[in-house]
């Protein structure tokens, strides 16, 4: 498989009066031509400040990468000038953002806005420009697209918005589609129907899609393989089974946990205990120890190294030491 | 539309028919009449002679029916201090050229201001935006009269590049402009700056970068537009704030505009001229005001003007 994107132990600080928050912490992750790798993590965890810097859109100041490479198509965006980042922005890589009502500007027209992409990066013809909005629009499922097409955003309701986003996103045909919570401020019947859409455009398109959420139901229907995110840190990336039927990560296993379930009988769902790490003094070793029901003393010291326990599927966590496990085993007898 | 239009322009009579109603209570209830502050004085025949003429010796309810229909015919009759000329000829004589100071002001004031502002925010925290707003503060702290003489000492007087006065020539029109705008420019220009800085955060603005724009077309574009609300909502305050500029600015470079007249008027008991110049500028006021409103539908597509409540 063609790898198109390849993140190499990225960092990202920034800088406020209140000292330095070190929101992305070492991370790394690759996606394949194609599939869809889902991002999540609880708010704070860095998931979309990792998927702010493919676009290289951190606001900076305060923001910085401080180190990593992010390799796209043979070259490395960290080093990309500003000028053709701008070439690559819309064209290569599309962004999708969270709040539908906002994202788009209330005083122009949702035609203007989807044609003024196309316009900046092709040579295009008004007149085709037009055309090929019209067919995205289609594409995306909205009716008349003549009308709406001169009509201002609020006239549209909030998924028509969001499908009306992903077109935008989608008129200059990327490469690779990044979808930062992209339904979180939809009604959970919109959220499917936008799902749904996603997998669609994947199959007619083939783009590649980020898909940032907090969501796992989300993630549990369209994604191909999952990133989980916790204090900065990537503490376990693997294919979407891998991660719901055999999450080793004790933070993984506390998400899923807590997610409400039709074939659960309980009537109180699992919260994780404690509050996130503090970004501003990252803990030396794993962020989830104060949280973490298996937390040993090593975990408070250092931070564990990767395992992989398949081709895929990797983890960082002492857990996975033989000799914790030796130690678990010990106790259990 | 239509309906709204029609509405807004009943409503605008009314006020209007408010607004003459009030100035004519207001200024029957100042002590002294036309002629009593004349400095010869006059016999009692000659007195009553006059106001038999101007009608001053009748009944107020009567006065005030007169009042009202020159309202109607828009016909002020003469002036009781200047009696070969009439209050029309007052106002076609100065309006122009009030008008004039008063849209080179609001023009340059706009176009310096908003200017000012956008620099300030894009280079938030900078150098440009600490000059720009020490500037700002400035300009709201002096008021216009104040920076007139001081123009008028250091420009005319001391270095003797402008002329002092009157209103002549382009060259004429640099001070009481500059005077003048001054204000309003540093007004807009704070309004524009915190507007920008706003708009800059908005997910829209995000969603412009991530499709590859230019940073110029992102700011022209995509924010002024929209920064551009709150200005034009105290454009209408800002043109009466103009407008009373203008009666302290036109004096003291002895400018011959409306503001002269209306002034003289009020010190003189010109009754006639009070009225005509008063509703003269309520009803330029109100027709601005009018005015700002449209624009603000044009710019703002969720604004309708014919909802109940959208005006």
């Amino acid at each position: 498989m063609e790898k198109i994107l390849e993140i190499e132990d990225l960092h990202v600080h920034f800088t406020t009066y209140g000292g330095t928050v070190q929101a992305v912490r070492g991370v790394s992750l690759y996606l394949n031509k194609g599939e869809t790798l889902a991002i999540v993590g609880e708010s704070g965890s860095g998931k979309s400040v990792t998927s702010n810097s493919i676009m290289q859109l951190i606001p900076s100041p305060p923001g910085k990468i401080v180190k990593g490479s992010i390799q796209f198509k043979g070259r490395d965006l960290v080093q990309t000038s500003k000028k053709e980042m701008r070439a690559i922005r819309g064209v290569d890589i599309s962004m999708i953002f969270q709040d539908p009502m906002t994202a788009l500007n209330p005083t122009l027209t949702v035609g203007d806005q989807l044609t003024e992409g196309l316009k900046q990066h092709t040579s295009i013809s008004a007149d085709s420009a037009k055309q090929k909005a019209m067919d995205m629009l289609r594409l995306v499922g909205i009716a008349e697209p003549d009308n709406r097409f001169k009509q201002y955003p609020h006239q549209f309701s909030g998924g028509m918005r969001q499908r009306i986003v992903i077109a935008m996103a989608l008129i200059c045909e990327p490469d690779l589609l990044i979808a930062d919570e992209p339904t979180t401020a939809l009604d959970v019947t919109i959220q499917a129907q936008i799902m749904e859409l996603f997998s669609e455009i994947q199959e007619k398109t083939g783009v590649s899609i980020i898909l940032v959420t907090h969501d796992l139901g989300v993630v549990a229907r369209v994604a191909d393989r999952v990133a989980v995110m916790y204090g900065g840190k990537i503490v376990e990336t693997g294919d979407k089974d891998a991660i719901f039927y055999n999450p080793q990560h004790p933070y993984t296993i506390g998400l899923l946990h807590s997610v409400p379930r039709l074939d659960m009988q309980e009537a109180v769902l699992q919260p994780i205990d404690g509050t996130p790490p503090d970004l501003f003094a990252p803990p030396q070793g794993c962020p989830f120890t104060a949280r973490c029901a298996h937390a040993m003393q090593v975990c408070a010291n250092v931070y564990p190294p990767a395992t992989n326990l398949s081709a895929s599927h990797q983890v960082e966590c002492w857990l996975q030491d033989a000799r914790a496990t030796r130690a678990a085993s010990l106790m259990k007898r | 539309m239509a309906i709204y239009l029609i509405r807004r322009f009943l409503i605008m009579i009314a006020t209007i028919f408010v607004i003459a109603t009030m100035t004519f209570i207001l200024m029957h209830s100042i002590p002294g009449n036309p002629f009593t502050t004349q400095d010869r004085s006059t016999s009692e025949a000659v007195q009553e002679n006059l106001n038999a003429h101007y009608h001053l010796d009748e009944p107020m309810l009567t006065q005030y029916g007169i009042w009202l229909k020159s309202l109607v015919t828009f016909d002020f009759g003469p002036s009781i201090k200047q009696p070969t000329e009439t209050v029309n000829d007052l106002l076609s004589r100065g309006f122009p050229i009030s008008a004039e100071l008063g849209m080179w002001t609001i023009m340059i004031a706009l176009l310096s201001g908003i200017t000012l502002g956008v620099l300030a925010a894009l280079k938030h925290n900078g150098m440009i935006d600490y000059i720009a707003m020490t500037l700002a503060v400035l300009g709201i702290s002096v008021p216009n009269f104040i920076l007139a003489t001081l123009l008028i000492q250091q420009l005319a007087v001391n270095l003797q590049l402008l002329p002092a006065a009157t209103w002549s020539s382009p060259m004429h029109m640099i001070m009481p402009i500059i005077a003048l705008a001054t204000g309003p420019t540093a007004i807009i220009a704070r309004l524009t700056r915190s507007s920008m800085l706003e708009v800059l955060t908005q997910d829209y603005i995000k969603t412009a970068r991530a499709k590859g724009l230019s940073p110029a077309k992102i700011v022209i574009k995509h924010a002024l537009r929209n920064a551009l609300m709150p200005v034009v909502t105290i454009l209408g305050t800002l043109v009466a704030a103009i407008l009373t500029g203008t009666f302290v600015i036109e004096r003291i470079f002895a400018i011959p505009g409306m503001g002269k007249y209306f002034v003289e008027s009020i010190n003189n008991r010109d009754y006639p001229v009070i009225m005509g110049t008063t509703v003269f500028y309520s009803a330029f006021l109100i027709f601005m005001l009018f005015l700002v409103d449209i624009v603000y539908s044009i710019l703002d597509p969720r604004i309708k003007l014919h909802k109940k409540g959208g005006s």
